[in-house]
């Protein structure tokens, strides 16, 4: 659990509680038969969403296919209580088990996809299954009475009871919610589905927690469908396997509020007895006019609100009372260093192996073609501890490819790299992070929706700290780059210089012994260069060696120990600033040909 | 089974699998202008084919206006008939709703607006699927023509092996080569088709010089829809449909168009005809309730199997 979450999950398990009662007993003065139906079928379809919105909503993952875990529930379910006489209430435990076990087979080579190919693949796996059913000739499976043990079987004669069973489950499935979106889980979630890549290089190992992800939604979606069938007591494979399940899940949640606990509560609330009120109403002229509804509600919400009810609706809150929001949360920043200099810090703890006399990062004949092109061509070179070596050269030059092969984003075709001996190459993104090379990006890619401090905190979870030294660490490289006083600040309203800063202190926070800068210092202003400059000279003085693109010549001349010169991939010249810039070759490479001999004649 | 049999068995079906397979072929070229080519993610374009399915039914059904053609032109005049129609409704659905989700709203956004492509597409599906369901009713219905019971008999071949050509695939077949053909023309000689070509290469570059990528879009839209509802007007003449018969096709679409290999007109037609052969060759060995799971288990081992020309631009710049 994260520092600060404490009250924050108080209050929401107090809404919780309050908005349960309050449903309950409405439910209790609920008599006819088929609102009481729908007053069970509500909770049903919010934890439904609940389960989705934990894959799709926090990881950003959209699946369409959502029915493969709710139909496995219901007729795991149905199946065993129809051949073994298997109570339901052991039942849906194994129901479960085989969700998740199925998210497992489903995750490992589906998540090798990425965004709309991840979205029509999972479509696939429920429509698979619901014609293997068929065949199976499952085609209407209805559940056997058990009236002497009606208990066991979950037979209630009162359909309220299974209302306030659904209310339960759904409960649960908030909970499990809230946990994981106050967790590292769900920071790791958010960190992915806002910038995969990103994440990647803060050291967060994204296929992991995408599969962990999909087996807890696998686990609820299967625990729904079983209910489902339980309270249904029939199941056919359109019913549960069909599209309109999936839909169901991703309706609610895209309707009622994505990534939030609240909203597939929300969104069922409404939805759900708008819809089975339509269809009991209009349901012999208008067949499918569920399906109608749901359909102009998604698209309404995806062009008018596109985060869902819930987000529109506390945004516009928060907006009116801004003054006295922001005054609040500043307040809770965790302060960690309590010295009001964040500079006279000692720097980040380095490994005990760093003190060595050989080189830092040691490169050899690097080379990385895309088709034809030689994007990088034998490149060879070494960084001491402690020092700060220029990558320059003109566009196109490979800069950005080098760093991309050495932090694992692209494989290398020949050559090595070590980082202190230890070779870099053929390891993934995050574990590059982990060995102790932090990364910024030419394009910045923050997190906009994660407030500053949680942005650089993802950096800290990634070096794989503990929550507490985490927000410790963030706070601290917060400081080292001089953005302390923003920590709740959303990174999305930060300007440039800030957001640059702020990648920074991200890469900081996981205690790198190398950072690799790319073009941080591109797109701003003098004055702000200035600032950024002596950020990276105080991080120098505390002994980090730093690796840093740059196109911008009068700013590396004073800050850059030593310049590598890359042009069409190869190493041009390697030197001392000033002897680099006198260099005819790079002078060549770029200003032309014409140039050199101007200044030759 | 017997040898001669078996024979007899696979030579049918490879003729089934060239005709089914080009009209496949034609259903994959109109996704392949959207999704291929605009990158627009359009999760209801099986519903566009079954809106030319019953197109063609109702215009061409007894008492219908088309009815005078009779029940041998007039089936595949139908099919042709429902590419405006089609085109007419895809334009306007871009124009409402796909346009603020897709083209240069979404330059340069995170996902390029997948996101908001397969959500608001999905909600056109479930309003035509449910929508469908209630003007059309969920009875499966076909359009009749006697030529979909008359096949050419070849043969016997080899040891007595006679391969069967149904007469309305034949003829649909050569109606789905046909449009494909003037498609192409269209978009590979006319200054609309080097608009569209433009537009969708690099919608920003196309603004600049003078090209109105709205409407390039709109109109690139409309046709992808309109040439699927010729597909689906064809295939309405040898098989049974109702409202929700599109969720079988779409995955079939997918599969062609990134089989074919994305961005390319040709890579869609043979990417579908691919996939026809599969389905036909699958049916000598599946029951029938299989086949269609087949399909399925084929998309995904196309996108997992040949992960490198299926990522669209993951070698994006970091």
């Amino acid at each position: 659990m994260r520092q600060g979450a404490g009250p924050h999950l108080r209050r929401h398990l107090g809404v919780l509680a309050v908005v349960s009662l309050v449903y309950l007993l409405a439910a209790l003065f609920v008599k006819n038969s088929y609102y009481q139906l729908i007053m069970t079928l509500v909770p049903v379809w919010a934890l439904f969403g609940v389960s989705w919105n934990i894959l799709s909503g926090y990881g950003g993952q959209l699946s369409f296919g959502h029915a493969s875990f709710f139909g496995i529930g219901a007729y795991t379910v149905t199946l065993a209580m129809v051949y073994w006489g298997l109570t339901p209430l052991l039942g849906i435990p194994l129901g479960m088990l085989l969700g998740g076990l199925a998210a497992i087979l489903i995750g490992l080579p589906t998540f090798r996809l990425r965004g709309h190919y991840f979205a029509l693949s999972m479509l696939a796996y429920p429509l698979a299954i619901l014609y293997v059913m068929q065949y199976l000739g499952f085609q209407e499976v209805s559940m056997p009475m058990y009236r002497e043990h009606a208990l066991l079987y979950m037979e209630f004669a009162d359909p309220r009871a299974y209302t306030l069973i659904a209310v339960l489950l759904l409960i649960g499935g908030v909970v499990v919610s809230l946990v994981i979106e106050n967790s590292r889980f769900g920071l790791a979630l958010l960190a992915i589905r806002q910038n995969e890549l990103a994440a990647e290089a803060a050291g967060i190992n994204a296929r992991l927690w995408k599969m962990r992800s999909l087996i807890v939604s696998g686990m609820l979606g299967a625990l729904v469908g079983g209910f489902y069938a339980r309270v249904l007591l029939v199941v056919t494979p359109e019913s549960v396997f069909g599209m309109l399940v999936s839909a169901q899940a991703v309706v609610v949640t895209l309707f009622g509020g994505v990534a939030s606990v609240w909203g597939p509560v929300i969104g069922a609330a409404i939805l759900v007895p708008l819809a089975e009120t339509l269809q009991a109403e209009l349901g012999q002229y208008l067949p499918g006019i569920q399906g109608v509804v749901y359909g102009i509600a998604i698209i309404a919400v995806m062009l008018l609100s596109p985060d869902g009810l819930f987000w529109t609706v506390r945004d516009r809150l928060l907006r009116r009372e801004a003054p006295h929001g922001v005054s609040e949360v500043t307040g809770a920043v965790p302060d960690a260093g309590a010295r009001s200099d964040g500079w006279s810090l000692a720097p980040a703890p380095l490994p005990a192996t760093a003190r060595r006399s050989g080189p830092l990062l040691q490169v050899d004949r690097l080379s990385r073609s895309f088709g034809g092109l030689r994007a990088v061509s034998e490149v060879s070179f070494e960084i001491a501890e402690g020092e700060i070596l220029g990558i320059i050269g003109p566009n196109g030059a490979g800069k950005t490819t080098l760093f991309n092969v050495l932090n694992g984003v692209l494989t290398a075709d020949e050559g090595s790299a070590r980082l202190d001996g230890q070779p870099m190459l053929g390891k993934k993104t995050y574990e590059v992070c982990r060995m102790g090379v932090g990364r910024t990006f030419q394009v910045v890619r923050s997190f906009p929706r994660l407030p500053v401090l949680d942005n650089v905190i993802v950096g800290a979870y990634g070096a794989g700290m503990s929550d507490r030294d985490a927000i410790a660490r963030a706070t601290q490289a917060l400081r080292q780059v001089g953005l302390h006083g923003r920590a709740t600040v959303a990174a999305g309203q930060l300007t440039n210089k800030q957001l640059r800063l702020m990648e920074l202190a991200r890469a900081l926070a996981g205690n790198p012994r190398l950072l690799l800068l790319d073009e941080t210092l591109a797109g701003l202003g003098r004055e702000e260069c200035d600032d950024v400059l002596a950020v990276l000279a105080r991080l120098r003085a505390q002994g980090m060696t730093i690796c840093i693109i740059e196109h911008t010549m009068h700013a590396m001349m004073r800050l850059a120990d030593r310049f590598v010169v890359l042009d069409h991939g190869r190493v041009l010249a390697t030197g001392l600033p000033r002897a680099v810039v006198e260099d005819d070759a790079v002078i060549e490479a770029y200003l032309g040909k014409k140039w050199l001999a101007r200044r030759e004649a | 089974m017997d040898p001669e049999i078996l024979v007899e068995n696979v030579l049918n079906a490879i003729t089934a699998g060239i005709t089914i397979g080009c009209i496949y072929g034609l259903m994959c070229i109109g996704l392949g202008l959207i999704f291929g080519i605009m990158r627009i993610v359009n999760f209801a374009q099986g519903e566009l084919l079954m809106l030319g399915m019953f197109t063609s039914f109702y215009l061409v059904s007894e008492g219908r206006i088309l009815a005078f053609l009779g029940p041998y032109w007039g089936p595949f005049i139908g099919a042709m008939c429902a590419a405006p129609a089609v085109f007419a409704g895809g334009a306007i659905l871009h124009r409402f709703l796909i346009s603020r989700v897709s083209g240069l709203r979404t330059v340069g956004s995170l996902d390029e607006g997948h996101f908001g492509q397969l959500v608001v597409t999905l909600g056109i599906s479930l309003i035509l699927q449910n929508g469908g369901q209630i003007l059309f009713g969920s009875t499966p219905v076909a359009v009749r023509t006697p030529l979909s019971s008359q096949a050419f008999q070849i043969g016997p071949l080899y040891q007595g092996a006679t391969v069967f050509l149904n007469k309305a695939k034949l003829v649909a077949f050569f109606v789905a080569i046909l449009t494909a053909v003037i498609l192409y023309v269209v978009l590979e000689y006319t200054r609309l088709g080097k608009a569209l070509r433009a537009a969708a290469d690099n919608p920003t570059a196309a603004t600049y010089m003078g090209i109105d990528v709205d409407r390039a879009y709109r109109i690139a839209f409309g046709l992808g829809s309109g040439i699927t509802a010729v597909a689906g007007g064809l295939m309405a003449t040898y098989i049974s449909f109702g409202p929700f018969v599109g969720f079988d096709y779409v995955i079939i679409m997918y599969s062609g168009v990134v089989l074919g290999g994305m961005g390319s007109i040709f890579g869609a037609f043979w990417g579908g005809v691919t996939v026809g052969f599969v389905q036909q060759f699958s049916a000598l060995v599946l029951p029938p309730q299989l086949q269609n799971a087949a399909i399925f288990v084929v998309f995904l081992m196309i996108v997992l199997l040949r992960p490198q020309g299926l990522f669209g631009r993951s070698a994006e710049r970091a």
